[in-house]
C-alpha cells in the first residue's frame, strides 16, 4: 500500500474561492521589447535582398575571373564598366527609354483591350465563354511565334512590335481578372447589391477593388511577359528598323564581339525588371492589397 | 387569432415557396410560409437548419424570386435588392476590405442614399458611435476581431435607417461570450429607436431573448410550425424564459405536441 501514486493518493480538500484584481494596464508601462539591431536589420527586406545581390556579384565575379575568357563569360566588373561607357556615351539610356516608349504603348493597349474582354464577360454569358476560349486557345501561344505573322500585315516598325506585346499582355491580364472576379465571395457581391450598386459601378466599386489582389497579379505578369517580347522581337528585326531599342543593341554588340557590352545590355534588362518590381510593382502591393489585409 | 384586426402589417409574407438549383437538385427551401411583421417587431424566424430560413431572408433581400406567394414590403412586392432591406450577414467578410470602418459605412449611405458626402460622414460617425467604435473608425477591416467586424456591419446598416433590418445569423460566428455582449447591445439599439428587425438564428436561447414574435419553422422544406410572443422587453424572469425555451423545443422536435397546442 505504501506504493500509491502521491498524486492521487488523497483527494483535495474543499477549495475556497479566490479572487485577485488585476493591475490596470495603463500602470503598467511598456510591455513590449525593443528588437536588437541585428533582428530589426534582418527584417529588413530590402537589405537582406541587397546582400543577396552582392553576393551573387561576387560569385559572378569569381566564377569569370576562374575561367578567364572574357569572349564567353566576362567579369561582373568589366560588364560594369561596358555599362558605365554605354551610359555616358548616351546610348544605353537613349536604346532603353526607345524600349520603354514602345513597352509602355504595347502594354497600355493589352490592359486596354483585356479591359474591355473582361467587362464583356461580366455583363453576358456569352462574353465569359468567349473570353475563356480564347485565353485558352491564344494563352499558350508564344509571342514571338506570332512575329513573322505581324511583319507581314504591319511590316517592319512599332506596329509589329506593339501587336506582339499586345497578344503576350492581353490574355494573362484578362485571365486573371477574369478568374479574379469569379473569385469574389458572394456575401460580398450581396452587400454590393444590397447597397443598391448596379451596372458599371457594380464592376467599377466593388469588383474591381474585391479582385484586386489576382488583378494585380495579371498586370505583373503581363509586364515580364511584355518585357521579355520587345527584347526578343527587337532582336529579330531591329536590323532594319534603323534606329532600335535594347534588343537591338545586345544583338550589335554581339555582332561586333563587345561581349561586355552584351552583358551590359543583358544586365540593363534585369535592372529594368528589378525596379519595376521593387519600386512599382511592390508600392502598389504595399498601398492596396497589404494594407487591405488581402495578402500576407 | 385574426389577422383581419391587426393594423396593416409593414412586411407581408404570403404563400411563399421557395426553390433554388443545385448542379444536380431543384431544391425546395421553403413551402408556402405565411408571416406578417409589424413595425418595431423583433421577428425571429428560428428553426434547424435547412428550413430555408436564409433563403426566406435572401427571398425578403430580394435575391430570389419566390416560386408561389409573393413578399410586399409597405403594400409593394419586392423586386430587386435594395437599401431599404439592409442585410446583416453572418460572414465577416461582408465589409470591404478596401475601405476603412468609417469608409465602409460612407459608402452604403452614398451609393444607396441622396447624402451628400459631409452628411454622409456625419451620419456615419453617429451610427459607429453607437456600435461604440470611434476609436476604430480609420481601421481597416482586417485589423478588427470577429465581434468588432459585425458591430460594423450592423453600424452600416443601421445608418441606412432601413425599412427593415434582415439579420442573417449575424452572431452565429462568434464566441459564446461575445455573441451574449452583442445580443444585448442590439436590444439597447432597439430601446432608442424601435427599429423593425427580421432575425434569423437556430438558436433557441438567442430567439427568445433576441426576439418579441418568434416563428418556429420545420426542416426540409421549411413550413411554419408555430408563430409565438416571446417574454416582453425588460422582463426577465428565468423561470418563464425557460418554460418558453422548452416549449419551443417540445414544438420543433415532436409533432405530438404541435397538434395539442392547435388544438
Amino acid at each position: 500500500m505504501s506504493k500509491t501514486d502521491p498524486f492521487e493518493s488523497t483527494a483535495c480538500p474543499e477549495r475556497p474561492d479566490i479572487h485577485f484584481r488585476p493591475v490596470p494596464p495603463e500602470s503598467l508601462g511598456a510591455l513590449a521589447k525593443p528588437l536588437t539591431f541585428r533582428e530589426r536589420a534582418w527584417n529588413n527586406g530590402a537589405l537582406r535582398k541587397t546582400a543577396l545581390l552582392i553576393l551573387l556579384g561576387l560569385l559572378w565575379e569569381g566564377y569569370a575571373r576562374i575561367v578567364s575568357n572574357p569572349l564567353l563569360v566576362p567579369t561582373f566588373s568589366s560588364t560594369v564598366e561596358a555599362f558605365g561607357e554605354g551610359f555616358a556615351s548616351g546610348v544605353l539610356p537613349n536604346r532603353v527609354l526607345y524600349s520603354i516608349r514602345v513597352l509602355l504603348m504595347g502594354y497600355a493597349a493589352g490592359i486596354g483591350l483585356a479591359a474591355l474582354l473582361t467587362a464583356f464577360s461580366v455583363i453576358s454569358r456569352f462574353g465569359t465563354d468567349l473570353l475563356e476560349t480564347l485565353s485558352s486557345m491564344f494563352n499558350p501561344l508564344p509571342a514571338i511565334a506570332l512575329l513573322p505573322l505581324a511583319l507581314l500585315w504591319f511590316g517592319l516598325g512599332n506596329p509589329s512590335l506593339i501587336f506582339v506585346m499586345v497578344h503576350s499582355v492581353l490574355w494573362p491580364v484578362a485571365l486573371n481578372t477574369h478568374s479574379g472576379f469569379t473569385a469574389v465571395s458572394p456575401t460580398l457581391r450581396m452587400v454590393g447589391q444590397n447597397c443598391g450598386l448596379r451596372g458599371i459601378n457594380y464592376v467599377l466599386k466593388l469588383l474591381i477593388p474585391a479582385a484586386f489582389p489576382s488583378i494585380l497579379t495579371g498586370l505583373k505578369i503581363g509586364w515580364a511577359f511584355a518585357w521579355r517580347t520587345l527584347i526578343a522581337a527587337e532582336l529579330v528585326f531591329g536590323v532594319s528598323a534603323g534606329q532600335g531599342g535594347l534588343g537591338w543593341f545586345i544583338f550589335e554588340n554581339k555582332n561586333q564581339l563587345e561581349i561586355p557590352s552584351v552583358f551590359a545590355g543583358l544586365f540593363c534588362v534585369i535592372l529594368i525588371g528589378l525596379a519595376v518590381e521593387n519600386l512599382i510593382f511592390r508600392n502598389i502591393e504595399l498601398r492596396t492589397v497589404r494594407r487591405w489585409g488581402m495578402q500576407g | 387569432m385574426s389577422i383581419e384586426e391587426n393594423p396593416a402589417p409593414l412586411l407581408d409574407v404570403r404563400g411563399v415557396t421557395l426553390q433554388y438549383r443545385t448542379r444536380e437538385h431543384l431544391i425546395t427551401a421553403t413551402y408556402r410560409v405565411n408571416f406578417q411583421i409589424h413595425r418595431s417587431d423583433r421577428f425571429v424566424l428560428l428553426g434547424p437548419s435547412g428550413c430555408g430560413k436564409s433563403t426566406l431572408l435572401k427571398a425578403i433581400g430580394g435575391f430570389l424570386t419566390p416560386v408561389e406567394g409573393e413578399i410586399r414590403l409597405r403594400g409593394e412586392p419586392i423586386r430587386k435588392p435594395g437599401p431599404d432591406r439592409m442585410i446583416v450577414f453572418q460572414e465577416f467578410d461582408q465589409l470591404l476590405p478596401w475601405k476603412t470602418v468609417k469608409q465602409n459605412v460612407v459608402f452604403a449611405l452614398r451609393t444607396g442614399g441622396l447624402l451628400s458626402p459631409k452628411a454622409a460622414e456625419e451620419r456615419a460617425l453617429q451610427a459607429i458611435d453607437k456600435e461604440g467604435l470611434t476609436r476604430f473608425a480609420n481601421a481597416f477591416p482586417h485589423t478588427l476581431s470577429g465581434g468588432m467586424k459585425q458591430r460594423v456591419a450592423i453600424a452600416r446598416a443601421m445608418a441606412m435607417e432601413p425599412a427593415i433590418l434582415l439579420m442573417d445569423e449575424p452572431f452565429a460566428a462568434l464566441d459564446a461570450l461575445t455573441r451574449r455582449k452583442m445580443q444585448d447591445e442590439l436590444l439597447q439599439l432597439w430601446d432608442d429607436t424601435h427599429f423593425t428587425v427580421l432575425f434569423v438564428t437556430h438558436s433557441i436561447p438567442e430567439a427568445v431573448i433576441v426576439g418579441n414574435r418568434i416563428l418556429l419553422l420545420s426542416p426540409l422544406p421549411g413550413q411554419v410550425k408555430a408563430e409565438l410572443n416571446s417574454l416582453p422587453r425588460g422582463e426577465c424572469d428565468a423561470g418563464r424564459l425557460k418554460l418558453l425555451e422548452d416549449t419551443i423545443h417540445r414544438i420543433l422536435f415532436s409533432d405530438r405536441v404541435e397538434e395539442v397546442n392547435e388544438s
